[in-house]
């Protein structure tokens, strides 16, 4: 049974979201959440690459056990809305990681919403999101760290960079903190920018064509998201998934 | 093999080289001195197709080829090299990835084959160790983390290793202590003194000329190359200074 109704721009969480792209998905889309348990002491490594010519929502719930270690990397490369989000509960000690990238022109809305609760003490959270557009696009991280009262020792982070290629193109970030304990670290930093222009003349005089040094520079920058996976042929698919997208990009 | 004529160009708006005349050919280590503000980098800058540069005038003829309608890489194609004041950071590219890139692009515009992985390593290692540069450096982020002296080393590897027929270097030799000196100083020779090369060096003092002997030194000022001389003009200049030499 169909219980959901299509939110609007004036919820948070949905603030920067394409609703009409939403509205084509329709509303049975919002009831698909995946639930994930990472049982105590276990260990969970998911990678995906997101995104098709047709709007896509991912809705992810994950819970983890104490100790549990959850670890989540995606390259968000739609051709169309495409929106990955994730619910995640953290029991006592327990560790999440996230490693995010949207890239894309065409107009196109790419983006994560996270909300992390830390719901027992001493459990860690890390996100990393980097985003690179052009062609009118834009790209959100929306994250939202919660820590209940009894949760000392708490430690979450959120990193979040934006590249755009051209003017026209947008990144937004909205991180929201909740904090009910006093003894937690939770640090938050976003930056937006263009692409280096020192960095691309210094490789173009070395001989290095501007495709080429743009894609380096690219690559250099959505690096960061994935540096905490271990996995070098999964990164490299990650990265080579992300790459891809910036074929067609403006020089 | 490198031809400046009346060459004129501007930073903004603000005219910088004002009919700058100058010839350099194959076999010849040519010294650029002069006065802060003189135009120095500028020349370096507008040779390398730095985006900002805007050439009001003149031309540039290099190895049969019009400089100045080339792109940036397109420049180092043809086998010029621009050694940088300051070399730029690099954050997330190593210098193996960086120049094994760009070498093979250039090999690639000159119809050559690239290297493979194997011989590309042989080679960076050959010539880091002629700038007696630990090859773990080259392994690391460009220029990241680099005092300003491995900076200009690993510039003359990056050198080494492109192997171009036409350097132009912009104050390679500020930042340095007296032995990175001489070793930059030796590696200049080594790759670049060759009867089918050429050297256009940028610098304050004489004590890099002590090492790179020139055939040539010119003294711009102005925007323009008001005195040209052999190797004794840097030394009046060192013990007389410009405003005597130029008067």
């Amino acid at each position: 049974m169909t219980t959901a109704t299509l939110p609007t721009r004036r919820d948070e969480a949905w603030r920067y979201a394409d609703m009409d792209a939403l509205a084509r998905l329709g509303a049975d889309a919002l009831d698909a959440w995946q639930d994930i348990a990472v049982p105590a002491g276990e260990s969970l490594t998911r990678c995906m690459v997101v995104g098709s010519d047709a709007p896509e929502l991912h809705r992810l719930r994950v819970t983890l056990g104490e100790g549990a270690n959850a670890a989540f990397f995606v390259t968000n490369a739609g051709g169309d809305y495409t929106r990955v989000e994730m619910e995640v509960r953290l029991a006592r000690g327990a560790h999440f990681e996230f490693g995010g990238v949207t890239i894309g022109g065409a107009g196109v809305t790419r983006e994560f919403v996270t909300q992390v609760v830390h719901a027992e003490p001493e459990a860690t959270s890390n996100q990393t999101v980097r985003a690179v557009h052009w062609a009118g696009a834009t790209g959100n991280f929306l994250g939202e760290i919660k820590v209940a009262r009894h949760a000392q020792k708490t430690d979450a982070a959120q990193d979040f960079k934006g590249l755009l290629l051209e003017a026209g193109a947008s990144a937004n970030a909205v991180p929201q903190l909740e904090i009910f304990a006093d003894d937690v670290k939770c640090a938050h930093g976003a930056t937006v920018g263009e692409l280096d222009e020192a960095a691309r003349f210094y490789m173009m005089a070395r001989g290095v064509d501007p495709a080429t040094a743009q894609r380096l520079l690219v690559q250099a920058f959505v690096g960061d998201a994935f540096v905490a996976l271990e996995d070098d042929a999964e990164r490299e698919t990650l990265l080579d998934a992300a790459l891809a997208a910036l074929e067609g990009a403006r020089l | 093999m490198l031809t400046i004529t009346d060459l004129h160009a501007s930073v903004g708006d603000k005219p910088i080289l004002k009919g700058l005349t100058l010839h350099v050919p194959a076999g010849e280590i040519h010294a650029i001195m002069g006065p802060n503000g003189a135009g120095k980098s500028t020349l370096a800058h507008v040779l390398g197709g730095k985006p900002g540069y805007e050439v009001t005038g003149g031309n540039v003829e290099f190895r049969g080829q019009d400089l100045l309608a080339l792109e940036p890489h397109e420049r180092a194609a043809a086998g010029l090299f621009l050694g940088f004041q300051y070399p730029v950071e690099i954050p997330g590219v190593s210098n193996v990835q960086f120049l094994r890139e760009a070498l093979n692009a250039q090999r690639k515009a000159r119809g050559e084959e690239p290297l493979s992985g194997g011989e590309f390593l042989k080679l960076a290692k050959d010539k880091a160790a002629l700038l007696k540069m630990d090859m773990e450096m080259l392994k690391r982020q460009v220029n990241v983390g680099f005092s300003g002296g491995e900076k200009k080393r690993a510039e003359m590897v990056q050198m080494g290793i492109l192997d171009p027929a036409f350097a132009v270097l912009d104050e390679t030799d500020s930042g340095l202590d007296i032995d990175a000196l001489r070793i930059v100083g030796a590696g200049i020779n080594a790759i670049m003194r060759a009867p089918d090369k050429g050297v256009l060096l940028i610098t304050h003092y004489q004590r890099l000329l002590d090492v790179v002997k020139p055939d040539k030194v010119s003294i711009l000022a102005g925007g323009r190359i008001v005195e040209t001389g052999g190797p004794e003009l840097a030394l009046r200049l060192e013990a007389e200074g410009y405003d005597s030499v130029m008067a």
